[in-house]
């Protein structure tokens, strides 16, 4: 083979991607010490991570958060019956930095209050919830969770979860662990794994209380307390596995690799103009922002104030 | 205190990227942090994101690493000796000549394993460096090969539809600038080389065939060469010191550059193990001890200690001011006219503004000129009719005054012929008379038709 066959001229290309078989080497390098390395950088940088909780309010969204990370991330609001549910959709983020044993982790949590406080899914998904997750599943990883368990026995939860699963099927909703990701045999087999538990039954609780002499984080009630972190009474523990130990950094190469380059192909391709679809929710602005456009309703009715002053004049 | 941020619900950001912005994202957390209000909290129990990091370690082993060496060095200095001592194989290769007119580079990719990591190691080595008489412009070939590597990921980042993740980066990571073991100085070809890559790539600056020059003698090159560079401003790689857990090590070794190496894989016996070494007549030099030559302590920086660092410092400096002088020089800005933030978009979008503006301007401009020309020449034959027209009006009062001249003649040449007519009747009128004196009246009518005639 001519060594000089591979020669690029000055100003030409880079060498072709390699077709060669891999090198023998005679002995211990030390090339491995580039995950220490890797490791090094990670802890000084630290890591980000930022969740969005979508739900009814009063189903434990914010307590949900402070369970899982177990610091008091979110006031939990408790909504009284009397005030009136907020027309248009208001989101909340907080953003707070926590650390475990060296590693830092900005975590931003974001609420969005407001949303589907008109409709009921008790037994099933509503069309709006359909909707909602078809468009959410294609911009951004979801994870549905049945929330509240502790009001379901665990047939009941079988129930319901197979029939979530059998409607998320049948409108073709991909949440995650999304099986076109899946990398090889040993990702497919713990992913289905996790696939067939999802949505996974959870119950938040921020308290502690005395179980059998250890201090559970658990819900009291009268016939009994529900620990959070026992797998035998909800699957909190799955959720927070996969969200945190496990799958944390996959969810956010997802959402880089294919979420954002999706969304950076379709707004480059769109010269300036955001895809605005039927359904687009009025959302509050930044305060910097320009002012929102008003509604198609409320425009019409002021024109018809509006005509209806001139008439009297 | 919660910070109210509406946020669209179709734009969501996952993950400090690379922004289409030009300027490089400074992370001064503490300063982000105190921007936007961000609290520390303390957590009553264990949570578990204590293993990211492994999730991180894991998610790269898999996608596998990339290493790129440049290797800049006169032909027959011990640029693959070195390589192949660096990485314990025998790659491929043999030696190259010393009379190519032209400095030109090889590249070759290798697979290397060890334990669970991938690499794919890139060697792009100088050919026929140092060796032509005229060196002016041995270097430039170099920087240019640097530069089109930096232009080809340029290109893959600016695509739309692009896939950087499954991308073979090909930015070299570092330069190994061998120096020629003479003891004095270094030469020029070397300090400008150097000087023309500094700002490009990490460079590692090495003294090749270390067993040529004595310890002491080594110690005062050394020295003479840290100067030199340092008094022309060149700007080799430092092992980082931020981190302490490297610190220490790294900013020994900042002393001890530029390396002295020696580099075999030839084996030799030393005591009852077989070492790498080079077997003189006086004696054995070997490789991998610390008191013959500073090779070890080059694969421990370069290697186990700060390969990371060499991509990342290539990534995020070196290749960003190629990018920020490569958009500045196709127009784009971070701040446009009043000092307002530009985005990419928007200068792309005034300069398409300004394209159509300009291409609308210049057929304008075009179809005035047409319209000119063609007023021109229109005047120009109109101008050139008159002048026929003229021409022939002139053309025709000459024929006219000529026709009339001829006629006058015509009419006076007709008189005369009457005249002739009338006086000839008359003469024959006379003629007939009786001839008395008819010689004399001959006589006399002769010198009279005479006279007529005369």
């Amino acid at each position: 083979m001519d060594p000089m066959r591979r020669s690029p001229s000055p100003c030409s290309s880079r060498p072709s991607s390699p077709r060669t078989p891999p090198c023998e080497m005679l002995g211990y390098v030390g090339i491995e010490a580039v995950l220490d390395q890797l490791k090094i950088k990670a802890m000084k940088m630290g890591f980000e991570f930022n969740i969005m909780v979508v739900g009814q309010s009063g189903l434990g969204k914010s307590t949900m958060v402070n369970t899982l990370f177990k610091s008091k991330m979110w006031k939990s609001t408790v909504q009284g019956l009397g005030t009136p549910t907020p027309q248009t959709l208001k989101l909340q983020s907080v953003t707070h930095v926590i650390e475990e044993k060296g590693v830092k982790l900005k975590l931003t949590v974001t609420d969005t209050p407001g949303f589907g406080d008109q409709i009921n899914n008790d037994k099933c998904l509503r069309p709006l919830d359909i909707e909602f997750l078809q468009r959410l599943c294609r911009t951004v990883n979801v994870v549905p969770v049945i929330a509240r368990a502790d009001s379901l026995t665990i047939e009941e939860r079988e129930t319901f979860r197979r029939r979530i699963q059998h409607n998320l099927r049948t409108h073709c909703i991909e949440v995650y662990p999304q099986k076109c990701f899946d990398e090889d045999i040993n990702d497919r087999i713990l992913n289905s794994k996790i696939r067939d538990r999802i949505p996974f039954a959870v119950v938040g609780a921020d308290r502690e209380h005395l179980v059998n002499g250890r201090c559970v984080l658990g819900r009291k009630t009268k016939w009994g307390i529900i620990e959070v972190e026992n797998l035998a009474h909800c699957e909190f523990p799955l959720l927070r596995d996969l969200l945190i130990r496990s799958h944390l950094q996959d969810l956010k190469d997802i959402t880089h690799n294919v979420h954002y380059e999706n969304y950076r192909v379709c707004r480059l391709n769109e010269s300036h103009l955001l895809p605005r679809g039927p359904g687009w929710v009025n959302l509050a602005q930044t305060p910097a922002g320009p002012l929102a456009a008003p509604q198609p309703s409320k425009a019409c009715q002021q024109d018809q104030e509006d005509s209806k002053d001139d008439d009297e004049y | 205190m919660t910070s109210e941020v509406g946020r669209h619900l179709l734009f969501q950001s996952h993950m400090p990227t690379k922004t289409t912005c030009l300027s490089s994202q400074v992370s001064d957390d503490e300063q982000k942090q105190k921007r936007e209000n961000i609290r520390s909290l303390t957590m009553s129990g264990h949570v578990g994101f204590e293993s990211l990091p492994d999730q991180l370690v894991n998610r790269s082993i898999q996608q596998g690493f990339c290493f790129n060496i440049l290797c800049v060095g006169e032909t027959g200095i011990g640029k693959s000796t070195l390589i192949d001592t660096l990485f314990n194989t025998n790659f491929e290769d043999h030696g190259s000549s010393h009379f190519y007119p032209h400095v030109r580079l090889k590249a070759q990719t290798y697979e290397l394993h060890e334990s669970n990591v991938r690499l794919k190691l890139t060697i792009v080595n100088t050919v026929g460096f140092g060796d032509q008489i005229n060196k002016e412009e041995s270097y430039q070939p170099i920087v240019d090969y640097i530069d089109a590597q930096f232009e080809a990921y340029l290109q893959e980042e600016l695509k739309i539809k692009r896939a950087l993740s499954h991308y073979h980066d090909s930015r070299i990571h570092v330069c190994l600038y061998f120096i020629s073991p003479t003891g004095h100085s270094l030469k020029t070809l070397d300090l400008l080389a150097m000087k023309s890559l500094d700002s490009k790539v990490n460079i590692i600056p090495v003294i090749a065939k270390a067993d040529a020059i004595s310890k002491a003698e080594l110690q005062k090159f050394k020295i003479k060469l840290m100067s030199e560079l340092v008094s022309n401003g060149v700007q080799i790689y430092q092992f980082p010191t931020d981190d302490e857990t490297i610190a220490k090590i790294n900013a020994s070794m900042n002393g001890h550059l530029p390396f002295a190496v020696v580099g075999s894989m030839d084996e030799v016996k030393v005591g009852n193990k077989m070492v790498k070494a080079r077997q003189y007549p006086w004696g054995v030099v070997q490789v991998e001890n610390e008191n013959h030559c500073d090779f070890v302590k080059l694969r421990e920086m370069l290697i186990c200690t700060n390969m990371e660092d060499l991509r990342e410092q290539t990534h995020t400096r070196h290749y960003e001011l190629y990018r920020r002088c490569k958009l500045e020089e196709m127009g784009f800005t971070d701040v446009g006219p009043e000092n307002k933030p530009l985005s990419l978009q928007e200068t792309y979008e005034a300069k398409r503004h300004e394209f159509y503006g300009e291409r609308q301007r210049k057929e304008e401009e075009m179809k005035q000129m047409f319209v000119q020309r063609v007023k021109e020449k229109e005047a120009i034959l109109k101008e050139a009719e008159r002048e026929l027209q003229a021409k022939f009006e002139h053309l025709k009062r000459v024929h006219q005054e000529e026709r009339m001249k001829l006629e006058e003649k015509r009419r006076l040449l007709e008189e005369e012929i009457i005249a002739f007519s009338k006086k000839k009747a008359t003469s024959e009128i006379y003629q007939n008379q009786p001839y008395m004196a008819s010689g004399s009246n001959l006589k006399k009518d002769k010198d009279r038709k005479n006279s007529n005639f005369m």
